[in-house]
């Protein structure tokens, strides 16, 4: 006879995970996004003197990360469920998964050596 | 077992999922939508928002040269393109996040907020368009 509260042992239980992180991160690039509509507006546009100098503030380049790490994760979650369902054969999925992940990475790289790279 | 030693009880169901002929409404376009702008937005969003951050703030040059190359009208095109794409990712996402409140959950306000999401996009990309040109 079946328990009715048998823990079913299968799956790896990140989907919820995934959804509050989709949230979490959606919440961080919504309050970026108003922030840099906010400054354009405050500015009046961007010329190149404000651009230098918005990045040259310590804060605003650890908020950028924050965007950028944000928006990187959600890429990761978004475009796994893309591949999730279009992607059937196992072998191909997870080597498109390995390049979305390396690409991934490597453009949190690059947004380090962009935003504490230079001068 | 082919169709015919089926029992005769089971209905042969039609099989019909032609995307292009079903009539989709407002929600699953908004949804699907969703999904292509997310895709664009990681295929050329990202790397051009790191390359454009990277050159605009190089030198006082590379700012101006990065400005003038939004000049042709292919590349404001693409600008529109990712304009849109991120409104609209925008818009239904924040649909979700008022969606996962209990805000709006009968059909009607959920047919509604699934236009308001699709038209808001749009004309806020059209103004922003006719701004370009």
């Amino acid at each position: 006879m079946v328990s009715p509260h048998v823990h079913v042992p299968v799956g790896a239980h990140y989907g919820w995970r995934d959804w509050l992180v989709q949230r979490v991160t959606a919440i961080v690039m919504l309050a970026y996004t108003a922030l840099m509509i906010g400054l354009a507006l405050w500015n009046g546009g961007f010329d190149y003197a404000t651009w230098r100098s918005i990045f040259a503030n310590g804060a605003f380049r650890v908020v950028s990360f924050l965007f950028m790490a944000s928006l990187l994760w959600h890429a990761w979650v978004g475009v796994r469920n893309i591949l999730m369902d279009y992607v059937k054969p196992a072998g191909a999925r997870l080597l498109l998964e390995c390049i979305v992940v390396a690409v991934l990475v490597a453009y949190l790289g690059w947004t380090i050596s962009v935003l504490w790279g230079g001068a | 077992m082919s169709a015919a030693d089926r029992p005769v009880a089971t209905p042969k169901r039609p099989v019909y999922l032609n995307l292009f002929a079903i009539r989709q409404p407002i929600p699953a376009i908004v949804s699907i939508l969703h999904r292509i702008s997310g895709a664009l937005l990681f295929l050329v969003g990202i790397p051009l928002i790191l390359t454009g951050v990277q050159s605009s703030l190089a030198s006082a040059e590379r700012f101006a040269a990065f400005e003038a190359a939004w000049s042709s009208p292919i590349a404001k095109l693409v600008l529109l393109a990712l304009v849109w794409s991120y409104l609209h990712h925008l818009l239904a996402g924040l649909r979700h996040l008022i969606l996962d409140v209990h805000i709006g959950l009968d059909l009607k306000a959920a047919r509604m907020s699934a236009a308001l999401t699709l038209v808001l996009a749009l004309v806020v990309t059209l103004a922003i368009g006719m701004r370009l040109w």
